[in-house]
């Protein structure tokens, strides 16, 4: 559908805005290098204040960078305004325009390029048509739930074909499920239409659920570039670790490039670049071990729930509490507060940092 | 650490958009011109003397002047006691509508007449009235309490005409702040155990405290800037704006009048800044937060009955003195003969070119108001949802018209443009033309549009127009078909503020029009002065009723065009 796959690129951004309280200069993005593929979908992860949405509106044009080029194809927009830029935003709050319906609303951009109303007419129809909301075309925008609404920004920005889409947390205002739903959509019109997407969100499920790839970015840097499997399974920092799914910390030592040793016990971990006798942290995830009466660390139990799908345990390792999750409890044994388990860890789970 | 490239690249951004560039532009140079010059030329005039130094001397002449040392006492006095007057019984109206249960419909119907009659009405009316009920030849005190010599003119007609002209802004200020107040801490206080009026003295009074406060500074500008009231009631008793008027169309000392008007204009300022920058943000920030729920009315009679009467007396007393006006205009003589006549609304129009006076008025007022909401709707645009270098000065320069006394714009004015530019002869040919009447009407609405513009557009989320603009819209279709579709009540409403102001407007217009335009105002003021009653009450009549109707074609139009209607008629 789109006239051309446009990849966008970032060289060294960097945006300084001023503390409002202190006065002071600091950075929300720093030389940010990023490099993303026509045709693929892209988020950008991360808590708030991270500079997620500062790097979007620097793409659309809303803020302009200190530092570096942004690339949208091979054209540096840096000096464009957003609406000479071929891109589209899918905005938080859907920003539809109340005073029109939901024709008017979609055929915005398209009246603003001249196009004929026969043609607009076809593409707006068409688009309705993907998004769900055929023969909606009469309703206001203060009719439609707010899925509706998400759904004719999403038409209003796609039908415009623009080069790369962004989206700024659009599901943010959806309750749970819709949100579920939702992703499962826009991943689906985002392969349909084969266009660029950017998209920002600071919920790491949904990252997963929807991206190609994941940017995960921390106090205005980015921490990893990776699809959301290298992200869960080998993440590049504790922050990532720690951000992306539930996660422990182990406190261990590097004995080869395979093994390390917690709690005075050598597992199996891969330890990749790291020193040999060196300090480090094994991550663990929650489903990442399983507990008997023996096997390869000791702990003891302080927390033990029934969650339904899988039993909640808290057990304390040497120093650290670790949390483990026993999916399918009901063909388990369940293990109470005092008593004394072993982590088995399971093959390929354990990775250093 | 360098901004600059962001900087730069948003000039770059700027200046890519020639039509926003364009407007950005003008409006500087608009908002220079014809608010900052004729300001600054004041100063000149009263600081540089004739040789072209540095002088004192007009300061010092005109404060050897008695009447001014006693002018500027006169208006601090008056404006002290208006602005307690005022806000104190603003307070009660808005007390008694948020917390009181008002039994009938009676009463909360003439509390919406009282917050809406001085939008409509000419600031002067209620001097006239006051003259024809309390004078000499009052009804109540001639024919009520046969009091034959009743002086109303001076301290106490202008303190009492100008506190019921003004209460109403407080009202309407404070109604706006105790509705925010959320009814759970005053309920926490009297579950705590403590008294209504406990209640009212420890919680609700501290809290609109800066509230009170920023309602008295606000009618305490508005009484000493008020030029209209003192000089139709004052009689001898001069306020500054007065005096500066006499300083000038009696003495013809220019430069005494303009050193005159720095001092006003210095005072109202002053205020003016304390007002804005300091309390105004204050009384907004202790109560930002909405009422969580409905507040339980007090429905204690030995509360209720008596703060009901004595609203509804006062506001009755109020009405009463506006429906004086048109009976004034139909007796033959107001005071001795009360035999009913048309005499003097044909007079207006047969003897005295009323049918011009109203034409010159209506035209130019109507020319001003589009151009006035039109211009406010620019400037809170620019203000709220664009940045850029200049957008500081234009907010501040297009707020600051607000603390600028009527008589201190009109004798900026009359200096800085009767010999041109700089006395150059440059755009000369402005002054004394309907033009330059126009621009001071634009001058003179502009704050209040542009306030209203502002709060209206603060409530729009900022990322519709960002979508606009991100589907490829410029500055310009933006504005035209989100913006402004968008606060199409606000802008209508400053349409018919702005006209209502303008041709109810007299202080600085009275210093530059020209005998070849006769407006209202001006002829009701110069009837008023001569003690021609009939005829003052008869031009003031027919133009309560334009204004009435404005108000009332304005209300029309936003229930069938407002946007507020259409979304109403959506959720059905």
């Amino acid at each position: 559908m789109a006239k051309e796959k446009k990849g966008v690129r970032l060289d060294h951004i960097s945006k300084i805005y001023k503390d409002p309280k202190t006065g002071k200069d600091f950075y929300a993005v720093k030389d940010t290098n990023l490099e993303i593929e026509p045709g693929s979908f892209v988020t950008l992860l991360g808590p708030s204040g991270c500079g997620k949405t500062t790097t979007l509106r620097m793409i659309a044009g809303f803020e302009s960078p200190d530092e570096g080029e942004i690339y949208l194809g091979n054209e540096p927009i840096n000096a464009l305004t957003p609406n000479k830029r071929d891109t589209a935003m899918v905005f938080q709050s859907y920003a539809l325009l109340p005073h029109y319906n939901i024709f008017d609303n979609v055929a915005y951009g398209l009246k603003l390029r001249k196009m004929d109303s026969a043609t607009i007419k076809k593409k707006v129809t068409d688009i309705l048509g993907l998004v769900g909301l055929e023969g909606m075309e009469n309703r206001m925008t203060n009719q439609l739930s707010g899925g509706q609404q998400q759904r004719v920004a999403l038409a209003r920005a796609l039908v415009i074909e623009p080069g790369v889409l962004l989206f700024d947390e659009p599901l943010s205002n959806l309750d749970a499920k819709l949100r579920v739903s939702m992703r499962t959509e826009i991943r689906r019109i985002q392969q349909e239409a084969g266009i660029t997407a950017v998209y920002v969100t600071h919920d790491q499920s949904e990252a997963m659920a929807i991206s190609d790839k994941v940017i995960i970015m921390n106090g205005g840097i980015v921490e990893q570039v990776a699809s959301p499997q290298e992200a869960y399974y080998y993440p590049k920092s504790k922050f990532v670790a720690d951000f992306i799914g539930e996660c422990n910390f182990l406190k261990g030592k590097v004995i080869s490039q395979d093994q390390v040793e917690i709690d005075g016990v050598k597992v199996n971990c891969v330890t990749g670049k790291l020193q040999q006798g060196a300090d480090c942290d094994v991550v663990l995830r929650p489903e990442g071990a399983t507990l008997a009466d023996a096997g390869d660390v000791k702990g003891i139990v302080k927390y033990s729930c029934f969650m339904g799908a899988y039993q909640d345990y808290h057990i304390q390792v040497g120093d650290s509490l670790v949390k483990i999750q026993e999916y399918n409890p009901k063909n388990k044994k369940i293990y109470m507060v005092g008593d004394t388990v072993f982590l088995h860890f399971e093959d390929n789970t354990l990775y250093a940092l | 650490m360098a901004k600059s490239q962001s900087a730069n690249l948003d000039r770059k951004k700027l200046l890519a958009d020639p039509i926003m560039v364009t407007t950005i532009v003008l409006l500087v140079v608009f908002l220079t011109v014809f608010i900052l010059y004729p300001l600054a030329i004041l100063l000149v005039d009263s600081f540089v003397s004739e040789q072209g130094g540095f002088t004192l001397d007009t300061f010092k002449r005109i404060m050897g002047l008695a009447n001014f040392k006693r002018a500027i006492t006169n208006t601090l006095k008056v404006g002290f006691l208006v602005g307690i007057a005022s806000s104190l019984i603003g307070l009660l109206f808005a007390y008694v509508e948020v917390y009181v249960k008002l039994k009938s419909n009676f009463t909360s119907g003439l509390f919406k007449v009282v917050s809406m009659l001085p939008v409509v009405s000419p600031p002067f009316v209620l001097s006239l009235s006051m003259i024809m009920l309390f004078g000499k030849a009052g009804i109540i005190t001639r024919f009520l309490l046969k009091i034959y010599d009743n002086n109303v003119y001076g301290f106490w007609g202008i303190a009492i005409v100008q506190t019921l002209t003004f209460f109403p802004v407080c009202y309407m200020m404070l109604k706006g702040l105790l509705k925010n107040i959320d009814p759970s801490l005053e309920e926490a206080a009297r579950d705590m155990g403590a008294s209504r009026s406990k209640v009212f003295m420890t919680v609700t009074l501290p809290l609109i405290l800066p509230g009170l406060g920023n309602a008295f500074l606000v009618t305490f500008i508005e009484s000493i800037a008020d030029f209209a009231n003192p000089m139709i009631i004052g009689g001898s008793y001069d306020t500054l704006a007065t005096t500066i008027y006499l300083q000038i169309t009696g003495a013809y000392d220019k430069a005494g009048a303009a050193a005159m008007a720095v001092v006003l204009l210095t005072i109202t300022l002053l205020m003016f800044i304390v007002q804005k920058y300091y309390l105004e943000a204050k009384s907004t920030a202790t109560l930002s937060g909405k009422a969580s729920r409905e507040r339980m009315l007090i429905t204690d009679k030995s509360v209720t009955i008596p703060l009901t009467v004595l609203c509804s007396g006062l506001a009755l007393f109020v009405i009463i003195m506006y429906i004086c006006v048109p009976f004034g205009a139909m007796f033959k003589t107001w005071g001795y003969d009360f035999h009913l006549t048309f005499k003097w609304f044909k007079q207006v129009f047969t003897k005295y070119k009323g049918l011009k006076a109203f034409k010159d008025s209506f035209v130019l007022s109507l020319i001003s108001a589009p151009i006035t909401a039109l211009l406010s709707m620019i400037i809170s645009y620019l203000v709220v949802k664009r940045k850029f270098k200049a957008k500081g000065f234009i907010e501040a320069v297009s707020m600051l018209a607000m603390a600028v006394p009527g008589t201190v714009l009109g004798i900026g004015y009359i200096r800085g443009f009767s010999g041109g530019i700089f006395h150059t002869g440059f755009l000369q040919g402005l002054y004394g033309t309907g033009a330059i009447l126009v621009i001071v009407f634009v001058v003179r609405s502009l704050p209040t549009g542009t306030r209203s513009g502002i709060s209206a557009l603060r409530q729009i989320d900022k990322s519709i127009e960002e979508s606009a603009y991100d589907m490829g819209a410029d500055s310009f279709k933006v504005f035209m078909t989100v913006t402004l579709p968008l606060i199409k009540d606000s802008f209508l409403s400053g349409f018919v503020t702005s006209f209502v102001r303008s041709i109810t407007a007299i202080s600085a217009i009275i210093l530059l029009v020209t005998p070849s335009y006769l407006l209202i105002t001006v002829q009701i003021n110069e009837f008023a002065e001569k003690g021609s009653y009939g005829i003052a009450c008869a031009f003031a009549t027919i133009l309560i009723l334009i204004t009435y109707t404005a108000v009332l074609l304005m209300n029309i139009l936003m229930k069938y065009f407002g946007t507020s209607r259409k979304v109403k008629t959506e959720e059905n």
